[in-house]
């Protein structure tokens, strides 16, 4: 190895140590906030943020739950079926259909959530989880059914030629020798999914009015937005830290096979 | 198999796939395209939060000149949509550059920036809330120490510009791993043989670069900046949570014009209004976009 390839090694390392350490600090320091207390450590912080006032309830994380449930399964049925359909069917209407649910992506939701808002109180749904949810759902529908109708185009024909041969419909071919096939796209649609609406403030902030409806990062912001004093900063790291958790454990275990649904998916188009 | 029985047979299959496209087809319907005509109606109208509408059209338009607030919002809306835009760019293509190869810690790397944007965004927008506060964050202490400020700072309200620049962390920390994945996937597309042809030509890494992989990598540079362009323009957690709009709403943004017209001044019609010119531009603005991809591609 010649010198020159030695300083750029050194480089490397030194300059991508220094980025991590930038990059995962604000992490670890609000966990280290999150704990630390006037007299050393504890979970005072965490007391604080599930028992006073205006804290988390039970009932915020209850909803939470509920909407990340709904929002998950929901996207999923929806993607699942309409990526067979958009990859697998020749029918009229269906490049229309496609597109349209791809301009989604073309009109921000910020635009279109104070009609929501109007909607939703028409059919009933206005401070709902189950309204909240079917929003959710249809933001997702642009990724997820891009990524399914790519998933199901990648599966070989001989595989679902052998499912008629055996006499199966469409459907049991689905369910028997299509999902286990396409298994990485929906665990990719199903993990952003989940990221989303367990995350998602700007919607639940516009479509839940009362405050037993709010979700748990509603709960928390209002820690920040309705304090008309002092914030109570340590119990807010506890809160960012209690929202954060499950998606970090649910990122790092699935990093892998989601990185791979979104090269394998998102490329192709 | 005859004829007719092959067509009967293709029909039923037709029918067979619209029905399973029937969900999202009436999902696109009902919470796609009946709030999108439904917001230009309301545009049209004095549509209070409670009570009838009644068409006023179209005062709700032309009043949006009138409102003190709308020329800031803009200016400060576009401001903040170039800066952020440029920054996120230039880092998370240094980002992906340094861990596009693959060598012993990449994968630390590359996780290490990508682990932020499994935090919610409202929650990382506390997160440095709490970061950047005098009462239990570091940055201002550290910065003390190191002699590069002095005194008490309020970087999320103390003047527009820290409000901004604190703004401009958060943004960074949270996407700059996103928009390095994406990044990384168009370098990894690009074939070895090509950099291996620009070698043999003698040219430089500089040359390479401009020459061989920014051309290729097109597509993909067009379609980050579409959406880092998109998301800057629609900024709305970031200033509602860390600043507040503040100081004297100089990081007030168009979204948060939008809910405080339809939230607490309870005028839904106004509101509309914003949106729908907001939206008008956005469309222009991916129109034109994709009509250069299309192009060049």
């Amino acid at each position: 190895m010649n010198s020159s390839n030695a300083v750029s090694r050194w480089g490397f390392y030194v300059t991508g140590i220094a980025l991590a350490i930038l990059f995962l600090s604000p992490l670890l320091w609000s966990g280290w906030a999150s704990l630390r207390t006037p007299s050393g450590f504890g979970l005072e912080n965490y007391d604080r943020l599930f028992t006073s006032d205006n804290g988390i309830r039970l009932e915020h994380i209850v909803n939470s739950v509920t909407v990340s449930a709904l929002t998950v399964g929901g996207t999923l049925l929806v993607s699942t079926l309409g990526g067979y359909a958009f990859g697998r069917f020749q029918f009229p209407g269906r490049d229309a259909l496609f597109l349209l649910t791809l301009a989604i992506l073309m009109v921000p939701y910020a635009t279109i959530l104070i009609a929501l808002y109007v909607l939703l109180g028409w059919i009933g749904l206005q401070d709902s989880l189950v309204g909240l949810s079917l929003v959710l759902i249809m933001f997702q529908l642009p990724f997820s059914i891009f990524m399914m109708r790519n998933s199901f185009e990648a599966v070989p024909r001989e595989l679902e030629e052998s499912a008629q041969v055996d006499g199966c419909t469409t459907f049991t071919a689905l369910l028997r020798i299509m999902l286990p096939a396409v298994k990485p796209g929906l665990v990719t649609v199903g993990l952003f999914a989940f990221l989303t609406s367990w995350s998602e403030f700007f919607a639940p902030l516009i479509l839940l009015n009362s405050t037993d409806k709010f979700t748990t990062t509603l709960a928390v912001v209002n820690m920040r937005t309705a304090s008309h004093g002092s914030i109570d900063y340590a119990a807010l790291e506890a809160g960012v830290v209690f929202m954060a958790v499950p998606c970090l454990l649910l990122f790092a275990f699935m990093q892998r096979s989601y990185v791979r649904g979104f090269t394998s998916g998102a490329l192709k188009g | 198999m005859s004829p007719k029985a092959s067509r009967s047979r293709s029909r039923a299959r037709a029918l067979t796939g619209a029905a399973y496209a029937a969900p999202t087809a009436v999902m696109v319907a009902v919470f796609f395209l009946a709030p999108l005509l439904l917001v230009g109606w309301m545009s049209l109208h004095k549509w209070p939060l409670l009570g009838a509408p009644t068409m006023n059209a179209p005062d709700n338009y032309t009043r949006i000149a009138d409102n003190d607030l709308v020329g800031s919002a803009v200016w400060f809306t576009l401001r903040y949509t170039v800066v952020m835009t440029v920054l996120l760019f230039v880092v998370a293509f240094g980002l992906a550059l340094l861990v596009q190869h693959r060598r012993p810690g990449v994968g630390f790397l590359r996780t290490s920036f990508l682990l932020p944007m499994a935090v919610g965004f409202a929650s990382a927008s506390l997160l440095f809330l709490g970061l950047l506060s005098d009462e239990i964050g570091p940055v201002s202490d550290l910065l003390r120490k190191l002699g590069i400020i002095e005194g008490y700072v309020s970087w999320t309200s103390g003047s527009s510009t820290s409000a901004l620049s604190s703004t401009v962390a958060l943004v960074l920390w949270r996407f700059a791993g996103f928009n390095m994945l994406i990044i990384l996937t168009g370098l990894q597309a690009i074939p070895l043989e090509v950099y291996e042809a620009a070698r043999i030509d003698g040219a430089t890494r500089w040359q390479t670069f401009r020459r061989v992989t920014i051309p290729l990598m097109r597509p993909t540079i067009a379609l980050v900046l579409t959406m880092m362009v998109t998301g800057s323009l629609l900024a709305f957690d970031q200033f509602w949570i860390l600043t507040r709009g503040g100081p004297d709403n100089s990081t007030t943004s168009l979204v948060m014009l939008i809910y405080r017209e339809a939230f607490i001044r309870l005028d839904l019609g106004s509101a509309s209004a914003i949106s729908v010119a907001l939206l008008a531009v956005l469309i222009v603005f991916n129109v034109v976009q994709l009509g250069v991809l299309r192009r060049r591609g």
